[in-house]
């Protein structure tokens, strides 16, 4: 029983029915946004802070002490743009567009677990739930290089289509392996069933899952999406604005999703010692964008096609004996002991990922013209 | 059933963030794979070669620091090189001395800025030129105690360079010089066994050797395609023969193999500093030159090993004070000939870096 | 240290095959006749012993009188150099042939050549400006044009 239904029923007992099912749903919808919204102004000025350490220059640190303030200068100069629309562009699907990007995020939140029942709703399919909404940002994407009327917009939304779809199958398989041991799709469960964190007892499923969705989010080392040495500024050139705010909300906001769900289905969640579940799901979401952050000021750009043959010769295989690996181990080893199938799956991540090392290049090519 | 599908030509246009200045390239695209690249240039024509034959030799200077902006002391020495070929003029020797260390000093920059923004195409998120900049950024201090300036020097003169070096140059100098060796192997293992770098950078934009020599190339273009040819060995001018260095020369030609040649080069540079800085001899810095210069009749084609290439130029004096025809040898739009056949068959991320690991500075292709 | 040919020899080796080809030969520089250029430059680039496979530069200077064409040429297998020339003396339409099949380093050189001098090459692909605009009148870095 969630903490939303038990607020519905007392609801239910001094207000009348209608108001009692709509109270916890605006309430359930201004969390999220105030959440997801914060969240998304706290990871800006971190990502800018962090870069610039890595990058031996200190980040923004004008405005206000120590330059917190610069994500909210950062919104009010977006917000304060014009809005240009080119003139060949299809005005709808332009319009249309970042709101199809960004509106996923929030449906994300939906089913993640905030604390012990703090969730809005506990979806039996969560985990399900969760990639088919993921997916939809993919339309947005390609919508808004369609409706940009611009060749590089549309180059960058065809190499998002083909990205997005690629990675969607390594994913899925390392997320079968999490519910394969958990024996449930839905988050709640997912949390409470880890005693050991799914990090340990999967890491190839992790490297797998973490890859895959950073490769969603289209960040470094695969944002060749929005490539400015290569093609300006992918899809979103054509905009400013509110709606280039929006596809910039959007990144971080998947930054910020993906975060929790990696949270939630390989590290535990909101479980720890001593301090509030809140506090501590906030810690790992932070850690992991860090880590993303970190990844971003390091690595250099992968080329189109070297990302798919990453995503289908590199991932995809290792996903699928990943599975064949964890269902093994979920039949045949004993349920008390899981300090073994650690071990074990350490072992196999480590040979199988020096094997693909050696038999796999990223080496591609030149086409015959 | 094959896909119908139609070329189409993408406009990578003079304002671009990666183009490296206003540099222009029609490419023709399938899909990503690039068909024909056209580059279109003269976004930066200011007509310096005919405004040259209005002014002094001495005049002139300034011009030569506007052509490979990045390096600007290499092209001073450059045309200065010229001009006392032409009118017989002898350099002092504290001044061959100061003119060396000056050009292995902007040989360092200049390469530093061209392996940084050559990962920076590659996708490293500006992340390894800041690296790189820490050490321009101290080489650029060390050129503004010398000359006042940062970026156009302005150093040399006919017959010298314009003034000495102040007192706290060559401790600063030392200094620089005994930990750059130490940073260059940071970069070099932080980088040359990435393998996101090899996988993008080996076999791509590959520019064989007999093309090389066919279209003129200089520079480390050249040396990464395998030809041992190096103005400072080939053809010595100052006093490049009396200092101990490799030209370091790639196989593969390839944009790996010419940012490993930058790399490598600016070790060699180093070499020739600290050979340099302890055999600096006392004197004057400037040979004593009419202030209105006029050579004898004649024509003279001047080169040196500039960072970018092999930087030329050819004057035709008529013992006037201005020079009758000033041309200069660009190398970075020679090199560019064969851009073309470099990048046919790649895709447009391809196309970036291989335009970048030729390292252009549009000054000098524009004049 | 690249040795500059003396132009006289060289001049005596270039009119046993191309004769009649010479127009003047010094020390410096070997002057040829613009209808026989690219035979010459086929030879000096083809013989062995001269070798001539690397363009340095190809630049024209206008002598009120005449153009005159500049390469200078350098081979790297001997390390030796050579200034050839060619002089146009029609100033309305001059014409001097490519050498673009020869070395393709002459391709933008010479598309330059014609854009600031006026000098038609035939034979060159794609003979358009380079630095300046299509459409623009003139040809700025002769010297009478401002």
């Amino acid at each position: 029983m969630t903490l939303l239904e038990q607020f519905q029923l007392w609801l239910g007992s001094i207000w009348p029915e209608w108001a009692a099912y709509i109270t916890p749903a605006i309430i359930g919808i201004v969390v999220v946004l105030g959440f997801v919204l914060t969240t998304v102004i706290i990871f800006i000025y971190l990502e800018r802070r962090l870069l610039g350490r890595f990058q031996i220059r200190t980040g923004p640190n004008r405005l206000g002490p120590e330059g917190i303030f610069q994500p909210i200068a950062t919104a009010l100069k977006v917000l304060l743009k014009e809005d240009i629309v080119p003139a060949k562009a299809d005005k709808v699907v332009h319009w249309i567009a970042p709101i199809v990007v960004f509106a996923p995020i929030l449906l994300i939140f939906a089913v993640v677990p905030f604390g012990k029942g703090a969730i809005f709703t506990d979806l039996n399919v969560g985990i399900v739930y969760v990639v088919a909404i993921s997916s939809l940002s993919t339309v947005g994407i390609y919508m808004a290089g369609w409706a940009s009327s611009n060749k590089y917009a549309l180059i960058a939304a065809l190499r998002a289509v083909a990205q997005m779809v690629s990675y969607e199958l390594p994913v899925i398989l390392s997320i079968l392996g999490v519910v394969l041991m958990v024996g449930s799709l839905s988050m709640n469960q997912i949390v409470e069933s880890q005693s050991i964190p799914f990090i340990l007892l999967q890491p190839l499923g992790f490297v797998i899952f973490f890859l895959g969705t950073v490769a969603e989010m289209n960040r470094c080392p695969f944002d060749l999406l929005e490539a400015d040495s290569e093609i300006v500024a992918g899809y979103h050139t054509e905009y400013s604005g509110m709606k280039f705010a929006l596809f910039y909300l959007g990144e971080y906001g998947h930054a910020v999703a993906y975060s929790g769900i990696i949270a939630t289905l390989f590290l535990g969640g909101w479980q720890g010692p001593l301090l509030p579940p809140i506090i501590w799901f906030l810690i790992k979401i932070v850690a992991v964008f860090c880590f993303i952050v970190w990844m971003r000021a390091t690595l250099p750009r992968l080329r189109v096609d070297q990302l798919m043959a990453f995503a289908w010769k590199c991932l995809l295989p290792l996903a699928v004996i990943n599975l064949f690996i964890i269902a093994a181990e979920v039949l045949w080893l004993p349920e008390s002991m899981p300090w073994i199938m650690v071990v074990l799956n350490f072992a196999f991540a480590g040979v199988l990922i020096l094997l693909w090392s050696k038999l796999f290049t990223l080496g591609g090519g030149r086409v015959e013209v | 059933m094959a896909i119908r599908t139609e070329p189409f030509i993408l406009n990578m246009g003079p304002q671009h963030p990666s183009t490296h200045g206003v540099f222009r390239m029609r490419v023709t695209l399938d899909g990503e794979v690039v068909l024909d690249v056209e580059p279109v240039v003269g976004y930066l024509h200011r007509g310096i070669e005919k405004l040259a034959e209005g002014r002094t030799y001495t005049q002139n200077i300034p011009f030569t620091d506007r052509l490979d902006y990045l390096a600007s002391m290499t092209n001073n020495l450059a045309y200065v090189l010229a001009v006392e070929k032409l009118a017989g003029i002898e350099v002092p020797e504290r001044a061959e001395h100061l003119r060396i260390i000056m050009a292995e000093m902007m040989r360092i920059a200049s390469h530093l800025m061209a392996v940084g923004f050559f990962l920076n195409d590659l996708g490293a998120m500006m992340t390894p030129v800041l690296y790189m900049w820490r050490e321009r950024e101290k080489l650029l201090d060390l050129f503004e105690m010398v000359c006042g300036q940062r970026l156009t020097y302005n150093y040399m003169r006919v017959g010298g360079v314009s003034h000495d070096i102040p007192e706290e140059f060559l401790p600063a100098l030392k200094r620089f010089v005994a930990e750059m060796p130490g940073l260059i192997d940071e970069y070099d293992q932080f980088l040359a066994q990435n393998e996101i770098v090899l996988a993008r950078s080996k076999g791509v934009g590959v520019l064989p050797e007999d093309l090389a020599i066919n279209i003129a190339a200089s520079g480390p273009v050249l040396r990464a395609s395998g030809v041992q040819w190096d103005i400072r060995r080939g053809d010595p001018y100052s006093i490049y023969d009396r200092f101990d260095f490799d030209i370091p020369v790639g196989s593969a030609g390839d944009c790996y193999d010419r940012y490993w040649v930058r790399v490598q080069e600016m070790r060699q540079s180093v070499r020739i500093l600290e050979q340099a800085i302890p055999q600096l001899p006392q004197g004057e810095v400037c040979a004593k030159v009419p202030q209105l210069l006029r050579p004898p009749v004649g024509e003279v084609y001047g080169r040196i090993e500039a960072p970018k290439g092999e930087l030329g130029f050819y004057l035709v004096s008529d013992n006037s004070i201005a020079p009758y025809r000033f041309r200069i040898r660009p190398p970075t739009l020679i090199n560019l000939t064969a851009l073309r056949d470099m990048v046919i068959g790649w895709k447009v991320a391809d196309l970036i870096i291989t335009f970048g690991s030729i390292d252009v500075c549009l000054g000098e292709i524009d004049r | 240290m690249t040795i500059a040919l003396n132009g006289e020899e060289v001049a005596k080796k270039i009119t046993e095959v191309v004769p009649g080809s010479v127009a003047a030969a010094d020390k410096m520089a070997v002057v040829v006749g613009s209808k026989s250029l690219y035979q010459v430059a086929e030879f000096l680039k083809n013989t062995s012993g001269l070798d001539f496979d690397y363009l340095n530069d190809l630049t024209a200077v206008d002598y009120l009188d005449y153009f005159e064409v500049v390469y200078h040429l350098t081979s790297l297998k001997h390390n030796h150099s050579l200034v050839l020339k060619t002089r146009c003396y029609e100033r309305e339409k001059p014409i001097v042939s490519s050498v673009v099949s020869l070395w393709r380093a002459a391709d933008f050189q010479e598309r330059e050549v014609y854009d600031l001098m006026g000098i038609t090459f035939e034979g060159h692909p794609n003979l358009k400006r380079l630095l300046l605009w299509e459409g623009f009148a003139g040809h700025p870095l002769r010297r009478d044009y401002l």
